[in-house]
């Protein structure tokens, strides 16, 4: 008899297994990157969907939010491109280069294209597959790495579709922030997987901004992903936007290494889908790099957004800061989890990390879990986290000078918010999602 | 007609008895000083009077203008003309205090039925207003009250009364926490203000503050009531001998 306990798929299970089975021979790439496919489908299988007795997941069990896996969306068509081309809405007021991503694969001809400015190379993943079969880059490493045995970014890889693999060489500045625009065109609830890679060479300095929308009416599937390298001294600002439709379901992953000197500052605005899942797993590998991640998340009615992070001082002397904001109305829901881990070796590490909710509705809910995991003695280490309703006190003090309940609470709001987008060393995209958070206050009721 | 007339006001904080059968009316261009000692119920009217929560008016009626002020929520009697500078101003850290001028200055006028003031107009308000209070431009960049001293909140607070022209405006203790030289700028700022058509009421502990906005009548406050009103005088007869006498009679 055979011992082996069967687990019992979940029909997203069994049909993200079907659609894998289907659609593998259409993946982009050679002999090389189907093998590596196989092999993170295979490390996906004996996971499983995430749920909440995976400690990572616990808040965010993808059994039950996730009930169905859609379809593979087709190659976009007319209406998919049209839509793609205006999408980015939230930032478009900011001069950027847009590389154009519909239904998960590149659009070209919506695009600007960067290859001409002295230092930055761009290829689409999918015309790389197809070129180099260099799948490498994106397989489940022999050796543990941050993420790397992550159930939902293993499946990533093995569906990934397209995304943009970048380049910028050492000592570049690019002028204008480099913008990902992905939209997903609602004409049937399919899902994408789109994987990206920006590597920084030392010295150079580059935004990228990634906006990720789509229709309200349809509950498509996001999944996309990561791979940032920072070379030494090299500053990358990244600005994520995450402004999917009501009814979509959004899971992303980072994975990033900070090199020696280098600064990375990253900030997720979140204000789609119904379910929305950052995941960041950042290395400090360099000593003195400078780390900082922010975000705010605002919610309304059944939303749930869930932040997972790991920042791994893996060397000394570098310092981190965490800033993340949520606004929760309804019976809204967020998760915040934070972890930071400081190697035996990582000494005069400093890092610091502070989350608030602010709860508008009774039905709201927040679960922060902040972790500390220090190996080293001579560090400085500190988190904080808050959960609370509007100070009635600041409240009053602003309609006792006229302004009336309501604007009073959106003046708050956005002084809540703002000591987070604030972080954002870009002046137009910081007023972009500044207004963006006005504009969601406006919508209020 | 009075502008402001309380009667019989009672008042309960967290089951306790704050005020009890106050009486106080105030005439357009008038200075009326509150004096009491701590724990007599100045700050409550202050409260009260502004329309904060967490007060229960058990009774008695408090008159605006003929208008009951007691059902209206505090930004509808700020805009009515009701002024009150705070104890202690408070901090709003990621609001511009120019954003919270021009929100509060249009907010009054709209629900009054006045055109906004337009930029330059709003501008050159703020301007005149801090010049004359030596306010710092830098001050009006920063977010509202962050990183001001006890002495430029208050300043601030006298900046926001002269901009947004209330018609009573009730000062609590704003004495509190200022040396001299901090007092007698709030209180020139405060004395600018003074006029034929605006009626005041001062609620200080000290007779210090009185020094420099002279009022016109001095009540004295204590166990939730109006116990004693005089003249200018009085506060000095206060400042001699202590609230002792008060505290014994109404006791």
């Amino acid at each position: 008899m055979n011992a082996e306990v069967k687990q019992i798929k979940t029909a997203a299970e069994s049909a993200l297994a079907a659609n894998f089975a289907a659609s593998k021979s259409r993946l982009p790439g050679g002999p090389q990157t189907a093998g590596e496919r196989e092999q993170a489908f295979k490390l996906f299988e004996r996971r499983g969907l995430p749920h909440r007795r995976i400690e990572e997941w616990k808040h965010t069990d993808l059994r039950v939010l996730m009930r169905d896996a859609k379809p593979l969306a087709a190659p976009p068509d007319a209406a998919a491109k049209d839509r793609a081309k205006h999408s980015g809405g939230l930032v478009s007021g900011v001069p950027m280069h847009r590389l154009v991503f519909a239904d998960g694969a590149f659009v070209p001809e919506l695009s600007d294209a960067v290859d001409f400015l002295a230092g930055v190379t761009m290829v689409s993943l999918a015309d790389m597959l197809a070129r180099n079969d260099a799948g490498s880059a994106f397989a489940p490493p022999e050796a543990p790495q941050a993420g790397g045995d992550d159930a939902a970014l293993a499946l990533n890889t093995a569906m990934m579709t397209d995304g943009a693999v970048i380049r910028i060489a050492k000592g570049t500045v690019v002028d204008k922030p480099i913008h990902l625009v992905f939209s997903h065109s609602g004409s049937a609830a399919t899902a994408t997987f789109t994987r990206s890679q920006m590597i920084v060479e030392a010295g150079a300095k580059v935004t990228l901004v990634e906006s990720h929308e789509g229709a309200d009416d349809v509950d498509y599937q996001v999944s996309t992903a990561l791979n940032l390298v920072v070379g030494d001294r090299a500053e990358v600002n990244r600005v994520k936007v995450g402004a999917e439709g009501a009814r979509a379901l959004h899971i992303a992953t980072l994975i990033a290494d900070v090199g020696e000197g280098a600064q990375l500052r990253d900030f997720i605005f979140n204000i789609g889908s119904a379910v929305t899942r950052n995941q960041l797993f950042v290395t400090c590998s360099g000593k003195n790099a400078n780390v900082m991640l922010a975000g705010a998340s605002l919610q309304r009615g059944t939303q749930h957004a869930d932040t997972t992070l790991v920042l791994d001082h893996a060397v000394g002397g570098c310092t981190s800061r965490e800033v993340f904001k949520a606004v929760l109305d309804d019976e809204s829901r967020n998760v915040f989890q934070g972890k930071i881990v400081v190697r035996q070796n990582a000494q005069k590490t400093d890092a610091r990390m502070m989350t608030r909710a602010l709860l508008l509705s009774d039905d709201a809910e927040a679960d922060s879990k902040p972790e500390l995991e220090i190996f080293a003695d001579d560090v400085q280490c500190g988190h904080g986290a808050t959960a609370g309703a509007l100070d009635e006190n600041l409240k009053f003090y602003l309609m006792a000078r006229g302004i009336p309940e309501h604007e009073a609470e959106a003046l708050l709001i956005q002084s809540f918010v703002g000591d987070a987008i604030e972080t954002i060393a870009h002046d137009g995209l910081r007023d972009a999602l500044m207004f963006a958070t006005v504009r969601w206050l406006g919508a209020r009721v | 007609m009075a502008m402001l007339e309380i009667k019989n006001l009672s008042v309960v904080v967290d089951s306790r008895q704050i005020l009890n059968g106050l009486n106080l009316t105030v005439n357009k261009g008038e200075v009326h000083a509150i004096m009491g000692p701590n724990g007599a119920g100045k700050s409550t009217l202050a409260h009260v009077l502004s329309g904060k929560a967490g007060y229960e008016v058990t009774g008695g009626e408090v008159l605006f203008e003929g208008k009951n002020l007691l059902e209206l929520p505090a930004d509808e009697r700020a805009a009515m003309g009701v002024f009150l500078a705070f104890q202690y101003p408070l901090e709003i850290p990621g609001v511009a205090t120019m954003t919270f001028l021009r929100t509060a200055l249009n907010s009054q006028r709209k629900k009054r039925g006045e055109p906004e003031l337009t930029t330059p107009d709003f501008m050159k308000r703020v301007r005149d207003g801090a010049a004359k209070l030596g306010i710092a431009q830098e001050m009006l960049r920063r977010p509202v009250n962050v990183g001001f001293s006890g002495g430029e909140k208050k300043r601030n607070e006298v900046l926001q009364m002269a901009l947004l022209e209330p018609k009573l405006c009730v000062l609590d203790e704003t004495d509190s926490g200022l040396d001299i030289d901090a007092l007698k700028i709030v209180a020139e700022g405060v004395n600018q203000l003074r006029s034929p058509e605006r009626g005041f009421v001062v609620i200080t502990h000290y007779q210090r503050l009185l020094d420099y906005i002279v009022p016109d009548i001095v009540h004295v406050l204590a166990k939730g009531r109006i116990a004693k009103t005089g003249g200018k005088e009085l506060a000095l007869e206060l400042e001699a001998n202590g609230y002792a006498a008060f505290q014994d009679e109404a006791a």
